[in-house]
């Protein structure tokens, strides 16, 4: 099976900071992954760099076959087919959550008007949030807020989720929903790579685990074994403070 | 022993009464004082029947500060106005200043002033001279733009105010087709009008231009202009590319730096040495284009605060959709940072139409500029006050519908909870 994502020996330092180091990550279609670690370990730096929200200094990436770089033409391009969801939402707060949905389909894929709001009523259902569709992000609760922001990614057709630490910021209760949403895009066959403390919604989901620390990867193994049977003595400390 | 209890709960029914009637009783004396000019204190000793009402006041509210005294409006009144000696004497000072100060006005914007006759001598009156607005209403309207042309001055603005009023009313569709109108049609169709020289228009110069008219078209075209000029300065200044930011740096720095009175002055003397022999540009538009890039400047620098109060997420977000720089900021950024900053860009707009009066300096004269030619004519002397009184009122009444529309704009844009 060919690669969708490819990251070979990706180096990056925020200026004399390494945050990202020797890393090499290969991600197939439809995979879900699962990434974790503490604080600071670069996670977040690590997906920001698959939709070049953060520019790597050294080595490779190649996105859906085209290499980031800094001679990238079409950046645009790869974004729109990488949807990304932040932890803080990110929504428009000047436009309804339907605006939200079509603005950029309307905008950067050229869609009429109709079918962006087609396809924005689909995903706004698919996420539970279509009675909501008129109101304004300022009106909704976090959960609501960050089911629209997966709800935009997705109207956007993405091939690729990024999700970078969802349910951080909402409240215990509202956890689950958004998770609930994440649950059913991955078997809807979403290749996804999801930044999270959310243990429970790893051992669903995902095919491989990896734990990060000081921007190395410490650990790539399945799901199962990860749980299970962890090699690492970092892996081990970390897995037994958060389960 | 007391000679006088505390006010209290208990000698509520004595001291109320006695206390307001006490109040009352400065308030009208003053007042008498003010309007009729008859005190009733005169067969004091003057000095004592001078400061009499302040004395009987002062008691009076002592007499009525009584804490949660359960009438409601007497609680109001003690905890608004009344709470301490010192505010009770602030209250009374308050009172007293503005009951002593109407009359005064009044005689002199109405009772005492003359309204009818068209020189000066029929000014008899110690109030103002209102015959010289109205002598000179036209001129103030209309600068000194030939009589027998100013109905195209009227249609010009007729046309503006039945389209913006047209606007109001129309479907939503049909609106940007109205503002497109007003932005890209209209002030080339006004000018054609007011300056002439085509379709049979008689032509008129510009430095004959003039009055209220003129105060509205420097500020509708400069506000025009300087509002994007001054939008695509901050996107300047915070641009990664290094030309264009210190570009952007250095013309805001250049034109904040300098006085306005100055920047017109070099527009309307130094600018045509630096051109080319036999070229002329027209004093007004030169005036034009300088008011328009100073208040550019400072549109940049309000617009720029409301880029920075942006989180950085709405940046991320926009692009991560796969919007390149001009989409992100026409569809994201700009939408929101201009909204937040809608009370900067209206005091920068509003100081805009309030420093048109300096165009004098090149001798362009409008409203203020009008006023101070009329005053200094022989047979209009010492009309100053009544002159620049009138000013004052039309220009606070101009400003103060911007600011209420500004407000209204806040109002309407906001979707916050």
């Amino acid at each position: 099976m060919g690669k969708i994502i490819e990251l070979k020996k990706v180096n990056k330092w925020f200026d004399k900071f390494q945050v990202l180091k020797d890393i090499d990550l290969d991600v197939a279609p439809q995979e879900k992954i699962v990434i974790c670690g503490p604080s600071g370990s670069g996670k977040s730096t690590l997906i920001r760099c698959i939709n070049r929200l953060e520019e790597h200094q050294e080595g490779n990436i190649v996105v859906d076959g085209t290499e980031l770089s800094e001679s990238t033409k079409n950046i645009e391009k790869i974004r729109a087919e990488v949807g990304m969801v932040f932890q803080q939402f990110n929504l428009f707060p000047h436009l309804s959550i339907l605006d939200n949905c079509t603005l950029a389909p309307i905008w950067v894929k050229k869609l009429p008007k109709k079918d962006a709001e087609e396809i924005a009523m689909k995903n706004l259902t698919r996420v539970q949030i279509d009675d909501q569709a008129l109101k304004f992000p300022g009106q909704l609760s976090g959960g609501q807020q960050q089911r629209a922001a997966i709800a935009r990614a997705l109207c956007m057709e993405p091939k690729i989720m990024l999700f970078d630490e969802p349910t951080s910021a909402l409240d215990p209760e509202m956890i689950k929903e958004v998770l609930d949403v994440m649950v059913d895009l991955a078997k809807g066959g979403m290749t996804m790579i999801v930044v999270t403390h959310e243990m429970g919604f790893a051992k669903e989901v995902a095919d491989y685990m990896i734990f990060m620390d000081e921007g190395k990867i410490v650990e790539r193994a399945k799901t199962k074994d990860f749980f299970e049977s962890p090699k690492n003595e970092r892996t081990k400390l970390f897995l037994s403070q958060i389960l | 022993m007391k000679l006088i209890a505390k006010p209290s709960k208990e000698n509520i029914k004595t001291y109320v009464p006695i206390g307001l009637s006490l109040v009352f009783l400065s308030f009208f004396d003053v007042f008498t004082n003010a309007f009729f000019n008859y005190n009733l204190m005169a067969f004091l000793p003057s000095q004592l029947s001078y400061f009499l009402p302040l004395l009987l006041g002062f008691f009076g509210f002592y007499l009525i500060r009584i804490e949660f005294s359960g009438v409601r409006s007497l609680d109001l009144l003690n905890k608004n106005i009344n709470s301490n000696n010192f505010n009770a004497f602030l209250t009374l000072l308050t009172v007293f200043i503005i009951i002593k100060s109407i009359p005064p006005l009044l005689n002199w914007f109405i009772f005492e002033a003359n309204f009818v006759g068209d020189s000066k001598d029929d000014c008899t009156g110690n109030g103002a001279c209102w015959v010289f607005i109205k002598v000179w209403f036209n001129r103030f309207m209309y600068g000194l733009y030939p009589d027998a042309e100013q109905w195209r001055i009227n249609t010009a603005f007729l046309i503006l105010f039945a389209v913006v009023g047209i606007s109001f009313f129309v479907k939503e569709k049909l609106k940007k087709y109205f503002i497109l109108f007003l932005i890209f049609v209209y002030p080339f169709l006004g000018i054609e009008l007011i300056s002439g020289g085509n379709f049979g228009l008689k032509y008129v110069e510009t430095a004959a231009w003039g009055g209220l008219s003129l105060t509205f078209i420097i500020s509708a075209f400069a506000i025009l202009f300087c509002f994007p000029i001054g939008v695509f300065l901050a996107l300047g200044r915070r641009s990664s590319l290094p030309a264009i930011r210190y570009i952007s740096i250095g013309f805001i720095e250049l034109w904040r730096g300098v006085p306005l009175i100055t920047v017109l002055f070099m527009s309307a003397v130094m600018f045509p040495m630096f051109l080319p022999d036999g070229t002329f540009i027209d004093k007004l538009i030169r005036v034009l284009i300088a008011i328009t890039l100073f208040e550019a400047a400072y549109m940049a620098e309000v617009v720029r605060g409301g880029l920075q109060a942006l989180p950085k997420g709405q940046y991320e977000a926009a692009r991560s959709l796969g919007m390149g720089y001009w989409k992100m900021n026409l569809l994201i950024i700009l939408p929101q940072a201009l909204k937040l900053v809608i009370p900067g860009i209206a005091n920068t707009l509003l100081a805009l139409v309030k420093d048109t009066p300096l165009i004098f300096v090149v001798g362009l004269m409008e409203l203020a500029g009008m006023i101070g030619l009329a005053k200094t004519n022989p047979k209009w002397l010492g009309m100053a006050m009544e002159g620049y009184v009138f000013a004052g009122l039309v220009f606070w009444i101009i400003c103060y519908a911007m600011s209420r529309y500004s407000q209204n704009l806040e109002k309407k844009l906001s979707t916050e909870r």
